[in-house]
């Protein structure tokens, strides 16, 4: 089986981008005809005084933050095992708690504080993503599989860490991380994956790692073989992850102020999965686009908030998003793009007959 | 050709010797466990209610073991059980609270017909329009989670008479039972959701066994491109194998309900990565053609007994609970890739 998966599989010119972008597209005029008022771009004061831009399209990039980066990181676990890390949700968590231990541990909450809080949150986050991949590089587990077990555990981890007290971070560094920066009216997370993202860019554009990577994806004897270390290079895509993962952990505490245990993060292991694959990266692994799955991240979001703004119960909106799901990845599903490949030449060549015929007469 | 595969060629003898070692092991430390919560836990586990209780609370689990098990030998995944359960129940507390004279017989077919739509829906997006199976079941889960929550946010309780003297019934073995404190002799009691359950385990170990579909289930899951060079459709058998896991959890929504008769929208949550843990514990392999239904009825039961140990000790139980199937996950999980890893290794 392996030997049929070549370079060429899932389908990577600019065409793995057209389903997503018309998905977007669709949203984006739905909501238009609906209520044009959606769009509706403000500035308000808000509790600590400073001016910030509100408005649907603000709060959706801003709440699909988290999810944009992890999803970012799981592009290239995909990419370079083939499988999925569903323990996103709870190292994340754990990543959060770590996050507030520290500068719980100090008097004062300061710039440098935060900064140390930040380091050792990303190196303990590692560590976490690190025993996935070892498992997974090493010992040739399925990556859902090996994943499961921070996935059951991981939140009671986060709990063993804090304890069952969830103390409040208040500081003014806390909510600029959080929510905005005083001087600057666009919300501080939105950095955060325009951050994350030159820096994956840069890697990933500058390196041969993409190269390596989608090789391991791809079949991971022949890139052995071509003398690339299979292991490392899954090791590293689960470093990558434990990196995301740490700021999104921290960016959704900061948000809040606190480490809500059963709310921070909550099944956003599933939406980023959905994300790769709504972006239309193959989940089997090899090549792939990060780019795409932050386009995946922003449906999804794009999607919730035009739910509720439709005043949907929050509760019912798993059930519309199933349906808007089921319909994206029908659309882009193999079967479906070859028909309508095979209708389109069809046509063509019927119409160069009829002008063949046409100029035989 | 077909008939060669039937009637078990040697060439399908490899994965089999994987899953019969697979499964001694997870028997074996099943019975140290429980063996051992016997001696130092004394107790409730000296009773022979305590196992039958074990029985009885994880029926449900038993059974979306069976449907996961099912999928996962044929190389797929289906994470929309527990969203299933919790629409089945749902759905069939409030038909029985529609009208006093609506009977159980209908009600199990409503139940059937829920899984069986699911089935039949995500089947025919797998394997004839090629989705990715995670993909296609994740939605199925929002999509049964969200129709739970339409249908009521709110719990339904099961006043239905009829139904309720059903939940009541239960297999009582007197043999088994126990002397209380004034001397009444108190029997074993068995629900019927467990003698399902039980049943259940049964049937799909012979379907798997003995049967063209279960062996083709096999086949398609250990080497898609030499099951279809040996003439088995391999469309049309991953087709059945989620219709079936899609019907198993409908039956596994309606023996839920007969444990608890009440419907409420946070049902069995996560209880699809509880059955596929199960699944690995018993020694079923995600990559598909590995596995044994009798491994994941074992593979539940230790994690049933691991949730009654902690229950019975002075730990935090939620946490100590997570913490500990982790743990055990982790240890089999590792387990099981060294055996594997050595006998192939051995072979080579």
């Amino acid at each position: 089986m392996h030997d049929r998966k070549t370079l060429s599989r899932g389908n990577n010119g600019l065409g793995q981008l057209l389903i997503p972008l018309i998905a977007l597209a669709i949203l984006i005029l739905f909501n238009l005809f609906r209520d044009p008022g959606f769009y509706a771009i403000g500035i308000s004061v808000n509790n600590s005084g400073n001016k910030v831009l509100t408005g649907n399209i603000i709060s959706v990039i801003d709440s699909a933050s988290e999810l944009a980066i992890i999803a970012m990181g799981m592009t290239i676990v995909t990419a370079a095992t083939g499988g999925q890390d569903i323990s996103v949700g709870a190292v994340g968590t754990i990543a959060g708690s770590i996050f507030v231990k520290i500068l719980k541990g100090f008097a004062g909450i300061n710039i440098w504080t935060v900064l140390l809080g930040i380091l050792v949150c990303c190196i303990v986050t590692v560590l976490f993503t690190s025993f996935n991949g070892m498992l997974v590089s090493v010992f040739r587990i399925q990556p859902m599989i090996a994943t499961l077990i921070l996935f059951s555990c991981g939140r009671s981890i986060a709990y063993w860490i804090i304890g069952s007290a969830t103390p409040q971070i208040i500081s003014p560094i806390i909510s600029a991380m959080g929510m905005t920066i005083p001087g600057i009216p666009i919300p501080t997370p939105i950095f955060g994956v325009i951050l994350v993202a030159l820096v994956l860019v840069l890697l990933f554009r500058f390196t041969t790692l993409r190269l390596y990577t989608e090789s391991v994806g791809v079949n991971q004897g022949a890139a052995r073989l071509n003398g690339i270390n299979p292991v490392a290079i899954k090791m590293l895509s689960f470093v990558i992850l434990g990196i995301c993962v740490a700021i999104a952990g921290i960016i959704g505490t900061c948000r809040m102020g606190q480490v809500s245990l059963k709310t921070l993060l909550v099944d956003i292991e599933m939406d980023a999965i959905l994300a790769v694959a709504i972006g239309g990266n193959s989940l089997g692994g090899g090549r792939f686009r990060i780019g795409a799955s932050v386009l995946g991240a922003y449906i999804i979001q794009m999607l919730t908030t035009t739910l509720l703004a439709m005043r949907v119960d929050p509760v019912n909106i798993k059930a519309y998003k199933a349906v808007m799901i089921i319909i994206i990845v029908v659309a882009g599903s193999p079967v479906i793009k070859r028909k309508l490949s095979q209708l389109w030449n069809r046509l063509r060549a019927g119409r160069a007959k009829v002008a063949v015929q046409k100029g035989g007469r | 050709m077909k008939k060669d595969i039937t009637s078990g060629a040697p060439r399908i003898r490899e994965p089999l010797n994987d899953t019969q070692l697979l499964m001694t092991i997870t028997i074996c430390i099943f019975v140290a466990m429980y063996a051992a919560a016997m001696i130092f836990m004394r107790g409730g586990f000296l009773k022979a209610q305590q196992f039958f209780d074990l029985l009885n609370d994880n029926a449900y689990l038993i059974i979306i073991s069976c449907s996961l098990t099912i999928v996962m030998i044929g190389g797929g995944i289906n994470i929309s059980v527990g969203g299933v359960i919790s629409l089945t129940v749902m759905a069939c507390a409030m038909y029985l609270e529609s009208s006093s004279s609506t009977s159980i017989l209908t009600t199990l077919l409503l139940a059937l017909g829920i899984g069986l739509a699911f089935g039949l829906l995500q089947g025919f997006l797998i394997s004839y329009l090629e989705i990715q199976p995670f993909i296609v079941t994740l939605a199925g889960m929002f999509l049964a989670r969200g129709l739970t929550t339409i249908l009521s946010v709110n719990p339904v309780k099961v006043t239905h008479e009829r139904f309720l003297n059903l939940v009541k019934t239960k297999v009582e073995i007197a043999w088994l039972g126990y002397t209380a404190k004034n001397g009444a002799l108190i029997p074993a009691k068995l629900e019927i959701g467990a003698v399902v359950a039980l049943m259940v385990v049964v049937l799909v170990y012979l379907m798997l066994r003995y049967t063209r579909l279960g062996r083709n289930i096999y086949a398609i899951g250990g080497n898609q491109q030499s099951a279809l060079m040996l003439g088995i459709n391999v469309k049309l058998t991953r087709f059945w194998s989620y219709v079936l896991s899609g019907s198993l959890s409908g039956l596994a929504g309606f023996v839920f309900l007969m444990h608890k008769p009440a419907g409420n929208a946070s049902v069995a949550l996560r209880s699809e990565m509880d059955a596929i843990a199960s699944s690995i514990i018993g020694g079923t392999l995600l990559t598909g053609g590995v596995g044994n239904v009798i491994g994941s009825f074992f593979g539940t039961m230790i994690l049933g007994t691991i949730q009654k140990i902690i229950a019975l000790s002075p730990l935090n139980a939620s946490w100590w609970q997570e913490m500990a199937n982790g743990a055990m996950l982790g240890l089999f999980i590792m387990l099981q890739s060294v055996i594997l890893m050595r006998r192939h290794n051995k072979k080579h």
